[in-house]
């Protein structure tokens, strides 16, 4: 699966934010085996050079990175955020939030399409973070996104997939566009049933960052996410009702 | 000249905004920069003119989700 004409090293992109040091983000994303890093931009106060040390650090792991514009509410700050960004880390590539409603960080899907369709024309590949709203999908397909990440539940939650029904019918609906579960992803569980429902990626960050321990959580997620795609290509069998029982009932003894 | 940087008033003598850049210590930083919410790229800073009152944003690079 390409992602802009690029194969990943692997399906799971991991956030470097809330990690306990710098130390631990690095054991996560090695742990972790990131075929993508998400970063972002802030201010920083005159004089601290934090950002410079983050840099140095995420440029070390030699891992591609996604920069965001987590905590735009607007069109004009997503994208004056994204052009920030892609000088400051060099990449094309952009997580686009826009963010409609604070309490559940629910995307904007209205000011989503637009900014896309901006961005898309001044050259960037953009990682559209959306609802699994299959009018909003097409859309932003239709503003020229090659990628869709839609949330499985709120930022941080941890709740996991939302609506399995929604996030079915976009995978079915899109056979072809690379499929992000982006959010809400609270546990392993969680990840593998986003690669089994055909999902090309999952995007974490809160799950491993706030375990307790971080580093052997992102381990737990890599293989949850290698268990959950070799899965799906293996053709999981159909759900039903009744029982079907496994052993033969035929050759079976009369004691009774 | 007054201008706010990053949302703090600061009193500047400098004109342009990579001789800003230079006076605030981030001359060889990576960081980028918005004028009164627009985009300024690096390659335009040394010919970008300060105004009065001008907000400055200088962002860096950091921890993202």
């Amino acid at each position: 699966m390409l992602f802009y004409g690029t194969e990943l090293s692997s399906r799971l992109m991991l956030g470097t934010a809330q990690y306990p040091s710098p130390e631990i983000l690095a054991d996560a994303v090695r742990e972790a085996r990131a075929g993508v890093v998400t970063v972002s931009l802030r201010r920083e106060s005159i004089g601290s050079r934090a950002g410079q040390a983050f840099w140095s650090l995420i440029r070390e792991l030699r891992v591609p990175v996604l920069p965001n514009t987590a905590g735009c509410h607007t069109v004009k700050e997503a994208v004056t955020t994204a052009h920030m960004a892609r000088e400051v880390f060099e990449t094309d590539w952009i997580k686009l939030e826009v963010i409609g409603e604070s309490d559940t960080l629910q995307p904007d899907m209205f000011a989503l399409v637009e900014a896309a369709r901006i961005l898309t024309d001044d050259g960037f590949k953009v990682f559209p973070y959306m609802t699994e709203d299959l009018v909003g999908a097409e859309r932003l397909l239709r503003a020229g996104c090659r990628v869709l990440m839609p949330w499985g539940a709120p930022i941080g939650s941890g709740r996991g997939l939302n609506n399995l029904f929604g996030l079915r019918a976009l995978r079915a609906h899109f056979p072809d566009v690379p499929l992000v579960v982006d959010a809400g992803i609270g546990l392993p569980s969680h990840a593998a049933q986003a690669m089994e429902l055909g999902y090309d990626a999952v995007l974490i960050n809160t799950a491993v960052a706030q375990a307790g321990d971080p580093a052997r959580m992102a381990a737990a997620f890599r293989l949850a996410v290698e268990a959950g795609l070799i899965a799906r290509a293996a053709d999981p069998m159909e759900q039903r009702d009744m029982a079907a029982p496994s052993t033969p009932v035929l050759g079976r003894a009369v004691l009774a | 000249m007054r201008v706010l940087v990053n949302e703090e008033p600061r009193e500047v003598a400098t004109a342009t905004l990579a001789a800003l850049l230079d006076e605030l210590g981030y001359g060889d930083a990576r960081v980028a920069t918005a004028v009164d919410g627009a985009f300024v790229p690096a390659s335009r800073r040394a010919s970008w003119t300060l105004d009065e009152g001008a907000r400055i944003e200088i962002l860096a690079p950091m921890q993202g989700g």
